[in-house]
């Protein structure tokens, strides 16, 4: 198997015009690989730009600048046709189950729809047919192909999302907060069926979430980013035993840990001040109004990426 | 519960063979066993439960029916003269009684009703679908499109309509055409900035995304998708738009600038009637009556179907 990555970012920005002059950097100068059948999750608080990384990559949003190389093709230089063909390669999973499923089309029709815009089915039976395995292929009951989405549980509809995704038989699949609009007991479910398919179809993940021990759980290597640009990759055990980035060991000090006792005297790193607005980020490194242990260089540079061992990058001038 | 107030003696202990393994496969643990319900079929069903909306909706089938077969019922016809019939008042041989040229009146009110009825749900249809189109090109595409298109629509709505549609019969003929074409020009305004809004917001959900993601083009999750879910406020829309077209036909009418005679509808019976309206006022009270009962029934139908369709908006 070549070690050429399945898919490269390389400077991706993604800003909005939001008019008066003023202009949201939602994605700011992100650069990661994710490798064929690894999982790569990508951790961050609201509104730090993961889904909107996430679409970007997809090209369900216009980048304002960098590159997506999937294989040997740049993403952002496809045309309309060639992108039509490469959106069997890569597929998402939205957030939430309630509103990812058009509630006037039965579930048949909703996932029958890849089919057709594809034309991956040569006749109606050969489409319920398809539709049908892939139900089954999720858990679900083929039988219930003629229902509405308000009929299925959030459970249920989350994996009928998955089923779609998987219509086109991708290789890639962007999950975005796949399981956080989902019950616990839920969540599990969901994430092992990720799992499974991953181990049986041979899928690629990007995963996205603000879950940390979910995150933990599915990974690879986790990426953590702060308002829209990425602080620290690394190997998902490394990062959650030696973060290096002050942020992230904000982050992992947070996590719960379901012990009482070492919960009381578990040390927790409480950030001070608020989230500032992405709409003036402050100059140097963005994370400085926030951190503890800011210095002056900080506010003068931003930091750069940079490996501090093999497979382990972090921007911080302090590392 | 008495099972749990048994006396000592019937307790016996439980061992594990008192126990079956229950046979749930976890593809049968997500049956549904509720029977199917599409949206449409749902709104119907609570529309059914409103009486006030039923009994718009029954009043209007009975107004259309009419339309259709009431002229035949009678063996008058609505343009035949008879001049020692005139103005006579309600009997057992003219049910409406007769107009000043001796015309029977039940003939006339529902010949008036085909003529009201075809103009509004002929300029409702042309709102509709221009209003649709126009709305959902602006809404889906958005940015400097929608800016230009807006304005443009701003500008058609700020002529009054009145104005437009008196220069319009004016300068062609009066006719039933000429009535439809005026009542077009600004009606279908409204239809587009409500799903202009629509598309605003629908275009962003999660399953637009989704079908973009998949490779649909923009048509199809336009009509796919977007459409399909405006669906309550676009109806909605149309049944207030319908007695809007037909108030408007009537107050042309009404002003003389409607279907001329002998040809009727309610607004030029109305009109006939006016000057005397103190000593026949049967003449007045049938057109004027079906009008006003059109008019409740569409609205409180309208009404009914937009709680129907959005049971969330109700308060």
């Amino acid at each position: 198997m070549s070690t050429e990555p399945l898919l490269r970012i390389n400077q991706l920005c993604k800003h909005f015009y939001m008019g008066r002059g003023q202009t949201l950097k939602a994605v700011n100068n992100i650069s990661f690989s994710v490798d064929r059948g690894e999982t790569l999750g990508m951790v961050g608080e609201s509104g730090c730009g993961k889904s909107t990384a996430g679409r970007t990559i997809l090209r369900l949003y216009e980048p304002t600048a960098g590159e997506a190389w999937y294989g040997g093709t740049n993403i952002y230089r496809l045309k309309p046709g060639q992108l039509k063909a490469f959106r069997r390669e890569m597929q998402m999973i939205f957030q939430d189950p309630c509103a990812s499923l058009n509630p006037r089309m039965t579930i048949m029709d909703i996932i029958g729809e890849a089919l057709d815009i594809h034309r991956l089915a040569d006749n109606r039976s050969a489409r319920r047919k398809r539709v049908e395995e892939l139900l089954y292929l999720v858990g679900l009951n083929p039988e219930h192909s003629t229902r509405y989405p308000h009929e299925f549980s959030g459970g249920q509809r989350q994996r009928i999302g998955i089923a779609r995704a998987l219509a086109v038989d991708p290789k890639f699949i962007i999950c975005d907060e796949p399981i956080s609009a989902l019950d616990v007991s839920i969540q599990a479910q969901v994430v092992n069926l990720l799992k499974d398919l991953q181990k049986r179809l041979g899928l690629t993940y990007l995963f996205i979430a603000h879950d940390l021990s979910m995150v933990k759980h599915i990974s690879d290597r986790v990426t953590v980013m702060y308002l829209g640009q990425i602080v620290e990759i690394a190997d998902s055990g490394e990062l959650y035993s030696e973060p290096l980035h002050p942020y992230t060991r904000a982050l992992m000090s947070a996590i719960p840990v379901p012990d009482p006792d070492i919960e009381a005297d578990k040390e927790r790193i409480v950030l001070s001040g608020e989230l500032p607005g992405p709409l003036n980020p402050s100059s140097g490194c963005s994370f400085r109004t926030r951190c503890p242990y800011a210095t002056s260089v900080c506010a003068e540079r931003e930091p750069e990426f940079q490996e501090t061992k093999p497979g382990h990058h972090v921007a911080c001038h302090l590392v | 519960m008495t099972m749990f107030h048994s006396s000592p003696a019937d307790k016996r202990e439980l061992a594990l063979d008192d126990f079956r393994r229950a046979d749930v496969s976890e593809h049968a643990a997500e049956a549904i066993e509720q029977e199917g319900v599409s949206a449409w079929r749902d709104i119907w069903l609570r529309l059914r439960n409103n009486p006030v909306a039923m009994t718009g909706l029954v009043f209007l089938l009975l107004i259309i029916i009419m339309a259709i077969i009431g002229p035949m019922l009678t063996p008058y016809d609505y343009y035949s003269n008879n001049l020692q019939m005139t103005n006579l008042p309600p009997s057992t041989e003219h049910w409406f009684g007769t107009d000043d040229l001796g015309r029977d009146m039940f003939a006339r009110t529902w010949m008036g009703a085909r003529i009201s009825l075809t103009v509004g749900f002929s300029a409702a249809a042309i709102n509709l679908v221009t209003g649709v189109i126009y709305g959902g090109i602006m809404g889906y595409i958005g940015g400097r499109l929608d800016e230009v298109m807006n304005k443009i629509s701003e500008i058609i709505y700020s002529i009054p309509d009145l104005l437009v549609a008196i220069l319009l019969v004016v300068v062609f003929e009066p006719s039933l055409g000429t009535i439809i074409l005026a009542l077009c020009v600004t009606g279908w305004i409204n239809m587009s900035w409500i799903v202009r809004g629509q598309m605003m917001q629908l275009k962003n959900q999660e399953y637009a995304l989704a079908s973009r993601s998949l490779g649909s083009p923009p048509m199809r999750i336009l009509f796919r998708h977007l459409l399909p879910n405006a669906m309550g406020p676009i109806i909605v829309t149309l049944t207030l738009a319908v007695p809007s077209a037909i108030f408007s036909e009537a107050v042309l009418s009404f002003l003389g600038l409607g279907v001329q005679s002998p040809a009727a509808s309610w607004g030029t019976m109305i009109n006939d009637a006016l000057k005397t309206m103190i000593i026949y006022p049967w003449r007045l009270a049938f057109p004027a009556l079906f009008i006003s009962l059109m008019m409740l029934c569409f609205n409180l139908f309208g009404d009914g179907l937009r709680d129907a369709l959005d049971p969330k908006m109700k308060k």
